[in-house]
C-alpha cells in the first residue's frame, strides 16, 4: 500500500483568500504602527488589521476544516502521512531558528557589546562615547539613562519563572501521558491528561501576565528600558505567543477527540500538535537559563 | 467505501486537464501552474528591477547630477537589489523547481500542493505592498537593500514599516516553499530512486530549501527587532540602550550570507543538468557534486562576518572569518572541475541553453575569483563597499544565477510547451547578454580598485569613462533581454514540434514523458529507466 495514489488535492479557494488575508493583516498592522508612531488615530489601520485577522481566523478553520475531513474520509495514505511529518518538522525547525536569532542577540550584547561599551577589550575605544557607562548585567543603567532609564529591578527567577518551568515541564508529561492513552485507545484518559495539559498551559500564561503586570507597573523593567528589556520582552513574548498558539492547538485537538477524531493508528494531528508543545517547552528551558537565571 | 474510491479516481485521477478562466490560476493546485505563474512573476519583477538598474545607469553615465534626485537614487539602489533578490531571482528557482522537481523524481505533484499555491500568491501581494512604497510620503526604502540599522530605523522614511511587513511576508513564503520542496524530495521520490541517484537539480534545491528553512526565520527576527527599535522604543542597534548597531549586521549577514548561496546552489543544479546532455556524457563526479554542494551550504554559516571587515571586529574575528571565507573555494573549485571535467572528450554540441551554461562556468568562476580577493581582509579595507564589490557579486549572480535561470528556462521549454526554440533567437540573445554583461560589469573592477564609492550618485571625473562604457553595457543587456521574451511568447506560441526526449543527451524522467508534459504526470510512480537504475 506504500505507493497507493498520492491524494492531490482539487482546485482551492483557500491561498489566494490566505494571501489577502495576509496582506490586509501586514498593511492593517503596518499602517497602525506607523499611526501611532506619528500620533495620530490608527482608524484605518486598526480596521484593516480586524479584517485580517478574522479573515484569516475563519480560512484557517475552513482549510483545515476541509483537511480534517479529507483525512478522516480515508483519502490520506501512509505517503501523505510522511509528508505532513516532514512539514510539521521542518516548521518546527523554522521556529527554532527565529528564536536562535533573538537568542544570538541576548548572547551578542551579553558577551560582546555591553562589555565594549564599558570599555573592555579591543574595542573598548567606544567607551569614549559614555565614559562613565560601567558594564553590568542585567543592565540597570544603560549608557544614556534619559532615552532608556534602566530597569529598577528585575524578575527573580526563584518564584515565577520557576513556577513557570514546573508548569510546562509537567505539561509536557501530561500531554505524553495522553498520547500513550491513546495508543492504547484509552479515550477517557486521553481526554483527561490532554484537559489538564490545556490547564497548565493557561496557569503558565496567566502567571506570564501576571509577571508582566508586575515588571512595568512595580520593577520598571520596560520595552524602553534599555536593552535588557528589550531581550527580556522579546524572548519571553514570542515565547508566550508560541505557547497561546500551542494551547489554542491543544483546545482544538481536544475537541477533535471529544468529537471522536483520531485513533491509535492515525493521529498526526495530534503528534504534530504535540511536537509543537514540546518544541515551546524546550525554548522555554532556555529562555529560564540564558533570560532568568544566568 | 464504493464512493470513497470513486472520489478518489475523480480527484486524483490524471485524466482532466485545467481548469477554465482565471480560476485555474487562482485556484490551482497544479505543480506546473504554479511553477509557471512563478517563472512568468519573476520576469515581470525582473524587468521591473531592470528599470530601476537602467535608471542608477543612467544617472550615473555622466559624472555630477543629471535625471534623479540623490534621495531617488538611493531609493532606486535600494529597490533594485530588494527586488531582483527576493522577487527575480529567488521566484525563478522556485518556479522552476516546482516545474521540474516532481517530474525528475517521478511523483504526482509537490508533496503539499495547496500550500505550494500559497507560497506563491503571498508574493505579488508582498511585492505590491513593497512597490507601493515608492508612492508614499518620504519615498521608497533608501537605505540600501542590507537595511542597516541606523539607517534603516532612525533615519529612515516612514515606508519602513511596509517594507518590515513585506519582508515578512516574502519570509513565510519562501519557508512554505522551501518544505514543501523539502517534503516532495524526501518523500515522493518513485521506487527505486536513491539519494544518490537523484538529479544533482533536486540535490542542489534539497539543500538550498534546507538553508532557507534556517535563515528566512532569521531574517524575520532581525526586521522585526528592527520594528521594535522604530516603533516600541527598544535599543537592539542603539547602543545609548546598550544594544549595537553592530548587532544588526552580524544578525543580518546570518541570514545574509547563506541568502547568497540560496541563489547561486540552484543554479550550480541546473549547470550540472545541462552540460552533461550537451557534452553527451554522464556528469563527472556525481558524489563529490553532492558534497560539494553540502559543504558549501555548511560552511555559509560560518563566515558571514567577511561583509564587515571593516565594521571594527577583534582580529581574532577577522582572521576566522576570512581562512572560513577561502576554504569555500576548495568545494567551489570541485564544481567547477567536474563541469570541466564533464565536458572533456565529450561530443558537444552548442545549443542556446549550453552556451549559456558555459559563459556560467566561466563568467561565475570570474565572480568566484573576485570574491576570493575580497575575502582577503587586510586588502578588503581597500575594496570595501566599492564598485568592486558591486562587479563582484553582479558577475556572480547576473551571469551566475540569472544565466543560469535562462539556461535553465531554454532547456526545458520545449517540455513545458512542446515546442523548441527558436534557435537563431536564443543565439542572438546569449551573446547580445554575453556582451552587454561583461561591458556592464567588468569595467567595474576598475573603478571600484580605483576607489569609486557604491551607492553614491556623483562620482569624481577620473572615473567618467568606465562609467560611460558600463551604462552603454548595461542598457544593451536590458534591451536584449526583449529578446528572451520575445523568443518565450514564441515558443509558448508555436514552433518545431518537441519530441519527448527534446535535446539528444538529455537524461533523466522528466525527458521520458511527453512534450508539452500533460497536465498530471506520474498519477503513479514510474519505473525508472534504464539509464537511471
Amino acid at each position: 500500500m506504500s505507493h497507493a495514489r498520492y491524494y492531490v488535492p482539487e482546485q482551492s479557494r483557500w491561498p489566494i483568500l490566505a494571501s489577502i488575508a495576509l496582506f490586509l493583516l501586514a498593511y492593517g498592522a503596518g499602517t497602525l504602527m506607523n499611526a501611532l508612531s506619528a500620533d495620530q488615530g490608527g482608524g484605518l489601520g486598526v480596521a484593516l488589521l480586524l479584517a485580517g485577522a478574522l479573515m484569516m481566523g475563519l480560512i484557517l478553520v475552513g482549510w483545515f476544516g476541509n483537511v480534517i475531513h479529507e483525512s478522516r474520509s480515508g483519502l490520506y495514505s501512509e505517503q501523505m502521512d510522511r509528508s505532513f511529518r516532514w512539514g510539521m518538522s521542518w516548521f518546527i525547525f523554522s521556529e527554532v531558528m527565529f528564536f536562535a536569532a533573538f537568542f544570538g542577540a541576548l548572547f551578542y550584547v551579553r558577551v560582546l557589546a555591553v562589555p565594549w561599551l564599558g570599555g573592555e577589550g579591543e574595542k573598548g575605544i567606544s567607551q569614549m562615547l559614555w565614559p562613565n557607562f560601567s558594564a553590568e548585567w542585567p543592565l540597570f543603567n544603560p549608557p544614556d539613562a534619559e532615552r532608556f532609564p534602566g530597569p529598577g529591578a528585575v524578575i527573580s527567577p526563584w518564584h515565577i519563572p520557576l513556577l513557570n518551568t514546573c508548569l510546562l515541564v509537567t505539561s509536557s508529561f501530561t500531554l505524553t501521558l495522553a498520547h500513550k492513552a491513546l495508543l492504547k485507545n484509552a479515550r477517557t484518559q486521553v481526554r483527561r491528561w490532554l484537559f489538564l495539559t490545556i490547564v497548565l498551559g493557561l496557569i503558565f500564561l496567566g502567571f506570564q501576565a501576571y509577571e508582566y503586570v508586575e515588571a512595568y507597573h512595580e520593577l520598571g523593567l520596560t520595552l524602553q528600558a534599555g536593552i535588557y528589556g528589550a531581550t527580556f520582552f522579546m524572548l519571553t513574548g514570542f515565547h508566550g505567543l508560541h505557547v497561546t498558539l500551542g494551547t489554542l492547538m491543544l483546545i482544538i485537538i481536544l475537541g477533535r477527540v471529544l468529537a471522536g477524531h483520531f485513533d491509535a493508528r492515525q493521529h498526526f494531528g495530534f503528534e504534530a500538535v504535540a511536537w509543537y508543545w514540546h518544541f515551546v517547552d524546550v525554548v522555554w528551558l532556555g529562555l529560564f537559563l540564558f533570560v532568568y537565571v544566568l | 467505501m464504493s464512493t470513497l474510491d470513486t472520489t478518489m479516481a475523480t480527484e486524483t485521477g490524471g485524466h482532466h486537464g485545467p481548469a477554465k478562466g482565471i480560476g485555474r490560476w487562482l485556484f490551482t493546485t497544479n505543480h506546473k501552474d504554479i511553477g509557471s505563474m512563478y517563472l512568468w512573476f519573476s520576469l515581470l519583477m525582473f524587468f521591473l528591477g531592470g528599470c530601476m538598474a537602467l535608471m542608477i545607469r543612467a544617472e550615473l553615465f555622466q559624472p555630477g547630477l543629471q535625471l534623479v534626485e540623490p534621495g531617488f537614487f538611493n531609493q532606486m539602489t535600494t529597490m533594485h537589489g530588494l527586488i531582483m533578490v527576493f522577487g527575480a531571482v529567488m521566484p525563478a528557482f522556485v518556479g522552476l523547481a516546482n516545474w521540474m522537481v516532481p517530474m525528475m523524481i517521478g511523483a504526482p505533484d509537490m508533496a503539499l500542493p495547496r500550500m505550494n499555491n500559497w507560497s506563491f500568491w503571498i508574493l505579488p501581494f508582498a511585492f505590491a505592498m513593497l512597490v507601493s512604497t515608492l508612492f508614499m510620503d518620504g519615498g521608497a526604502p533608501n537605505f540600501g537593500w542590507t537595511f542597516y540599522a541606523p539607517l534603516s530605523t532612525t533615519y529612515a522614511p516612514p515606508s519602513v514599516t511596509y517594507f518590515i511587513f513585506a519582508v515578512h511576508m516574502m519570509g513565510i513564503s519562501s519557508i512554505m516553499g522551501a518544505i514543501n520542496i523539502i517534503a516532495t524530495i524526501l518523500n515522493m521520490r518513485a521506487p527505486g530512486m536513491t539519494m544518490m541517484k537523484l538529479p544533482l537539480f533536486c540535490w542542489t534545491w534539497l539543500i538550498t530549501a534546507f538553508l532557507l528553512i534556517a535563515v528566512m526565520p532569521v531574517l524575520a527576527g532581525v526586521v522585526t527587532m528592527m520594528l521594535m527599535d522604530i516603533h516600541f522604543g527598544t535599543s537592539f542597534f542603539d547602543a545609548a540602550g546598550g544594544g549595537d548597531p553592530v548587532l544588526f549586521q552580524h544578525v543580518f549577514w546570518f541570514f545574509g550570507h547563506p541568502e547568497v548561496y540560496i541563489m547561486i546552489l540552484p543554479a550550480f543544479g541546473i549547470i550540472s543538468q545541462i552540460i552533461p546532455t550537451f557534452a553527451r556524457k554522464r556528469l563527472f563526479g556525481y558524489a563529490s557534486m553532492v558534497y560539494a554542494t553540502a559543504s558549501i551550504a555548511i560552511l555559509s554559516f560560518l563566515v558571514w562576518a567577511h561583509h564587515m571587515f571593516t565594521v571594527g571586529l577583534p582580529l581574532a574575528g577577522e582572521l576566522f572569518f576570512m581562512f572560513a571565507t577561502m576554504l569555500i573555494a576548495v568545494p567551489t573549485g570541485v564544481k567547477v572541475f567536474n563541469w570541466v571535467a564533464t565536458m572533456f572528450r565529450g561530443s558537444m554540441t552548442f545549443e542556446t541553453p549550453m552556451l549559456f551554461a558555459l559563459a556560467f562556468v566561466v563568467l561565475f568562476t570570474i565572480g568566484g575569483f573576485s570574491g576570493l580577493m575580497l575575502a582577503i581582509a587586510p586588502v578588503d579595507f581597500q575594496y570595501h563597499d566599492t564598485y568592486f564589490v558591486v562587479a563582484h557579486f553582479h558577475y556572480v549572480l547576473v551571469p551566475g544565477a540569472v544565466f543560469a535561470i535562462m539556461a535553465g528556462v531554454y532547456y526545458w521549454l520545449p517540455k513545458w510547451t512542446g515546442h523548441m526554440l527558436n534557435e537563431r533567437m536564443g543565439r542572438l540573445h546569449f551573446w547580445l547578454s554575453f556582451i552587454g554583461v561583461n561591458v556592464t560589469f567588468f569595467p567595474m573592477h576598475f573603478i571600484g580598485l580605483a576607489g569609486m564609492p557604491r551607492r553614491i550618485p556623483d562620482y569624481a571625473l577620473q572615473f567618467a569613462d568606465f562609467n560611460m562604457v558600463a551604462t552603454l553595457g548595461a542598457f544593451l543587456f536590458g534591451f536584449s533581454q526583449l529578446v528572451f521574451l520575445w523568443n518565450v511568447i514564441a515558443c509558448v506560441r508555436g514552433g518545431r514540434k518537441a519530441e519527448a526526449r527534446a535535446w539528444e543527451g538529455a537524461e533523466g524522467l522528466e525527458w521520458e514523458v511527453a512534450s508539452p508534459a500533460p497536465y498530471h504526470t506520474f498519477a503513479t510512480p514510474p519505473k525508472l529507466p534504464e539509464s537511471l537504475r
